[in-house]
């Protein structure tokens, strides 16, 4: 009789990498519904087509590190950096800005970094930024107008073709600028009620976005409540967009509104889905707060300031860089100790 | 309702306790052998006192302990020792260790038993001492002894006596049952370990799951001052540190013990052994362990005796050797897997886990951290687990330091809940043992340096005296050949001798004879202290106090004979040393001084005897 040896702790009751990865992309539904049900068909073709190519790309760079193909595959880890792209980028940006993307976030900054958890940077972001700075007319032009599935909007079929074709720019009239470009580009010369009565603002907020935030806050609570990832960096995020937001930008006819930062752009998407990458978050509580209050701050910044008008890549990007060191100055108190140490060890500590 | 406090982190893991917990404890019975280890608790192992072949007697002591912290062992039954042999004994590495075997004869003769149901009259000291000689150690799992515990230091005050009832880890019922059962003698032990500590509260804790033991320790405690703490069920409340947070707000100092803050902390089956030590005067020779797992029919709970191998507590609980894949010795969370069924089960081993393959499967194959920081939400010291395995991996042994890794309890909690199934623990225990190793070669290192700065500058001085020595004594001779000459220089100015070689000759002739005189006033003095020393060492050894007064008398009195047999010993020496100082003056020999001391002293003599005899 041959007695099994094993370290101790002998039960388990973890919830596998996979399952986590696999409700991260569940969650997501409700935002890419609600995103095809406003802008149409484009999402829903980029998000099949970005994960496809992202696990043929992850796939083929596992087999050529020599790693196991399938026992990192199952992991989803691929999928959801797929998804994330389809989600995040325009939805008439044509196939190969998608294929750039992907290709510069699975092989570049998640593989060459040395695979999976040991990318410091956010490989979607990475992905993002990279055909945002490159292909700076695919990504701005090919936003669709909120028409969503109505009468006047393209098919499936014209969707997919003009993704597929290859041209810098998809029909014109389909598409149209994003609420926060629309409003950073005309806010110097107009008051914020001569910018908003461009269609993409809409009834409420901005016509379409509102819904697709509101829908990614819903699914991002569902992880919450799943504690799949924990409030700190949703809250942290938001926080603090909202904090700079009261403190720059309470005149509208100067600054974006506040109700327009939060339920524009990737707001929710950023706060929920991409922040809380585990991978390249901070690690400890407080730790995460900081990354997250970071984001929100560097997101208004750019956002006012900056070339950009949205700027959750480039934020999450720079707190990236951030994470070793926040992560060195905010460990938690231990028990039994009276602070905590920070820093890194010096000799004198021993 | 006592206050109660949350620590940090902590899981849920399934209780997995009603297999064994609806059955009242059963006995084990007696096995074909017994193996008793030495060395069943931290400290020193015990001496064995017993051979191979004696006959001993149920509750004999078998191997006793020096001064050093450790307790003897007993022999559970009467019986036979087979032999004193290195057998296999509980512990991770499926190690061997000297065991005492012992044959039972199935009589159970019990030795000679003192009770002392009237402790509170004997002195604190000789009841901790009954409690070492009883063999008493915690029953927790590290195995403390106890009587060690229960007598802090002076500067400590202990204000709170902690019972732990609260048996966190899956599984276990072995404190629960002995609560629900035992309630009595728990609480009688208790109040012998709170008689001799004094504290100002007592409390126990036990987790809300064990409601029948809640019942029947409120049942026992009632009229007395004893709290009886119902905590929240969460892994693992049962650790000391977090116990001691729940209960009282504060947190053990990291390095330090709970008596650091005046908290002393002891298991339930502790209490109960330290009950019957006391009151029945019985050492510790059985104790209740958990026998549980899918591969046993008739789970429950067994009062076993200790050397007990595992296998005859499997067969009492009914197991099926092919359902059986794992054997754990302890809880789920922290126990470890045993090689061998016929392991003996010691005094702080609480609970065997049968385990079938599908009840405790393997753990999936291991992934890369995704740094989730699951395992610092779960972590109950509040550590950051990622961290620790991310530089225990790389062998940043510093970093993970840094980040306290030796404050780590090893409960297990952040594998439990690691997504990528990495086993978290091993990772911790490597870099721990591994900086145990690098601070041993360390400390070998610096003392050898030591050494070696010690010997190089021994070796130095040494150099530097022989040099010293050399020059002492070149100075030396070059005085002597000064001299030589000069004294030649005078002889031939007195005109005694013509020539230089005269000269020398006369010299020689001088040395020799100063030898001689030398030579014969030696073999004198010789002569004179063998005399001496015989008359001195006569007295001596018969000196006994009878005695003493009789030489006082004598000494009193001398007479003159031996008065004038002194003086005239004196005046001989007295004699010697004027010529031999003679000698010295004129051969200008450095020991001139000493000897002008000598014959002044001698002098004095010669007349402290001539006035001796005057009196006399």
């Amino acid at each position: 009789m041959a007695l099994v040896q094993q370290s101790s702790p002998h039960a388990h009751r973890a919830r596998p990498t996979s399952r986590i990865m696999l409700w991260v992309m569940i969650a997501t539904v409700p935002g890419l519904l609600a995103q095809t049900v406003f802008f149409g068909w484009g999402n829903l073709i980029n998000v099949v087509w970005c994960i496809a190519l992202a696990l043929a790309t992850e796939a083929a760079i596992l087999k050529w590190r020599s790693k196991p193909v399938g026992f990192f595959l199952k992991d989803n880890t691929a999928a959801v950096t797929g998804l994330l792209l389809g989600l995040s980028l325009p939805q008439f940006a044509p196939w190969w800005v998608s294929a750039v993307a992907v290709f510069s976030a699975i092989v570049v900054a998640k593989q060459l970094y040395g695979g999976l958890g040991s990318n410091p940077f956010n490989p979607a972001m990475v992905g993002y930024a990279l055909v945002l700075i490159s292909f700076p007319l695919a990504m701005t032009t090919n936003w669709a107008a909120p028409v969503g599935l109505g009468q006047d909007a393209p098919g499936f079929g014209e969707t997919l073709s003009a993704i597929a074709s290859g041209q810098q720019t998809a029909v014109d009239g389909w598409t149209m600028a994003t609420p926060l470009d629309e409003y950073k580009h005309k806010v110097g010369s107009h008051t914020a009620a001569e910018i908003t009565v461009h269609p993409t603002f809409g009834n409420f907020v901005a016509r379409g976005w509102e819904w697709v935030n509101a829908a990614f806050l819903a699914g991002g609570l569902v992880l919450l409540a799943l504690r799949i990832i924990s409030w700190h960096i949703p809250v942290g995020f938001l926080g603090g967009l909202v904090a700079m937001s009261l403190l720059f930008g309470t005149n509208a006819d100067q600054y974006a509104p506040l109700s327009l930062h939060l339920l524009a752009g990737g707001t929710m998407l950023g706060a929920f889905f991409i922040a809380t990458d585990p991978v390249s978050a901070a690690t400890s509580r407080q730790g995460k707060l900081i990354y997250a209050v970071g984001i929100g701050a560097l997101v208004y910044l750019i956002r006012s300031w900056g070339n950009y008008p949205d700027a959750v890549a480039f934020s999450v990007l720079l707190m990236n860089f951030a994470v070793p060191f926040i992560d060195y100055y905010t460990p938690p108190r231990t028990y039994g100790h009276h602070k905590a140490r920070r820093g890194l060890p010096t000799r004198k500590q021993g | 309702m006592t206050q109660l406090w949350n620590f940090g982190g902590g899981i849920h893991p399934p209780e997995n306790k009603s297999q064994s917990s609806n059955r009242p404890i059963r006995s084990a019975g007696l096995p074909a052998r017994l193996v008793l280890p030495l060395q069943q608790h931290i400290g020193e192992p015990a001496r064995c006192i017993v051979e191979p072949g004696q006959k001993v007697l149920k509750g004999e002591v078998i191997a006793q302990v020096g001064n050093g912290m450790g307790v003897p062992v007993h022999a559970p039954t009467s019986g036979i020792v087979q032999r004193i042999s290195l057998e296999p004994v509980p512990h991770p590495s499926g190690m061997s260790d000297t065991c005492v075997v012992l044959i039972p004869d199935g009589e159970e003769r019990w030795c000679e038993l003192v009770p002392q149901p009237e402790y509170r009259k004997l002195e604190r000291d000789k009841v901790l001492a009954l409690i070492r000689q009883a063999g008493i150690v915690g029953l927790g799992g590290a195995g403390f002894p106890t009587n060690i515990k229960l007598r802090p230091s002076v500067d400590r005050k202990v204000d709170t006596l902690i019972l732990n009832g609260a048996e966190c880890e899956p599984y276990i019922t072995a404190d629960d049952m002995t609560m629900r059962e035992k309630a009595d003698q728990v609480m009688a032990g208790l109040r012998i370990m709170a008689w001799l500590l004094r504290p100002s509260r007592v409390v126990i804790g036990i987790e809300k799951n064990k409601p029948e033991a809640i019942a029947a320790l409120r049942q026992a405690a009632e009229g007395s001052k004893t709290e009886i703490a119902v905590i929240p069920t969460i892994y693992p409340s049962g650790g000391e540190k977090q116990l001691i947070q729940i209960l009282t707000g504060q947190e053990v100092p990291s390095g330090g013990i709970p008596a650091d803050i005046g908290v002393i902390c002891q298991n339930i089956g502790t209490a109960v052994a330290v009950a019957d030590a006391i009151l029945q005067g019985r050492p510790l020779i059985s104790r209740v362990m958990t026998a549980t797992g899918e591969a046993l029919a008739e789970p429950g709970n067994f009062e076993v005796l200790i050397g007990t191998p595992a296998s005859h507590l499997l067969t009492c609980a009914g197991v099926s050797k092919q359902h059986m894949s794992r054997l754990v010795l302890g809880g789920p969370m922290m126990g470890y897997t045993l090689q061998n069924t016929d392991t003996p089960l010691i005094k702080t081993s609480n609970c065997v886990i049968a385990a079938s393959a599908s009840e405790l499967p393997a753990p999936a194959p291991e992934q890369p951290c995704i740094r989730c920081g699951l395992c610092a939400e779960a972590c109950p010291m509040e550590l950051l687990p990622q961290q620790l395995f991310w530089h225990a991996k790389a062998t940043e042994f510093e970093k993970a330091e840094h980040l306290n890794l030796f404050d780590c309890i090893e409960c297990g909690a952040c594998s439990y809940v690691c997504p990528s199934s990495i086993p978290l623990v091993q990772y911790y225990r490597f870099a721990k043992g591994e900086i145990r190793l690098q601070r041993a070669e360390q400390q070998k290192s610096d003392r050898a340096r030591v050494r070696f700065e010690a010997r190089q500058q021994r070796l130095d001085r040494e150099q530097q005296e022989k040099d010293q020595r050399r020059k002492d004594r070149a100075l030396a001779a070059a005085k002597a050949q000064e001299q030589k000459t000069s004294d030649a220089q005078t002889t031939v100015q007195d005109g005694t001798v013509t020539n230089e070689r005269s000269g020398k000759s006369a010299l020689v002739e001088q040395a020799l004879a100063r030898k001689k005189a030398k030579a014969a006033a030696a073999s004198a003095e010789r002569t004179e202290f063998a005399t001496q020393l015989s008359k001195e060492a006569a007295p001596s050894e018969t000196f006994t106090p009878e005695h003493a007064g009789k030489i006082a008398v004598a000494e009193t009195v001398p007479s003159v004979e031996e008065l004038e047999q002194q003086l005239t010993q004196v005046q001989i020496k007295l004699e010697k040393m004027q010529s031999m100082l003679e000698d010295a003056r004129s051969g200008q020999a450095p020991n001139v001084d000493k000897l002008e001391r000598a014959v002044d002293k001698n002098i004095e003599r010669v007349r402290r005897a001539q006035r001796a005899i005057d009196d006399a």
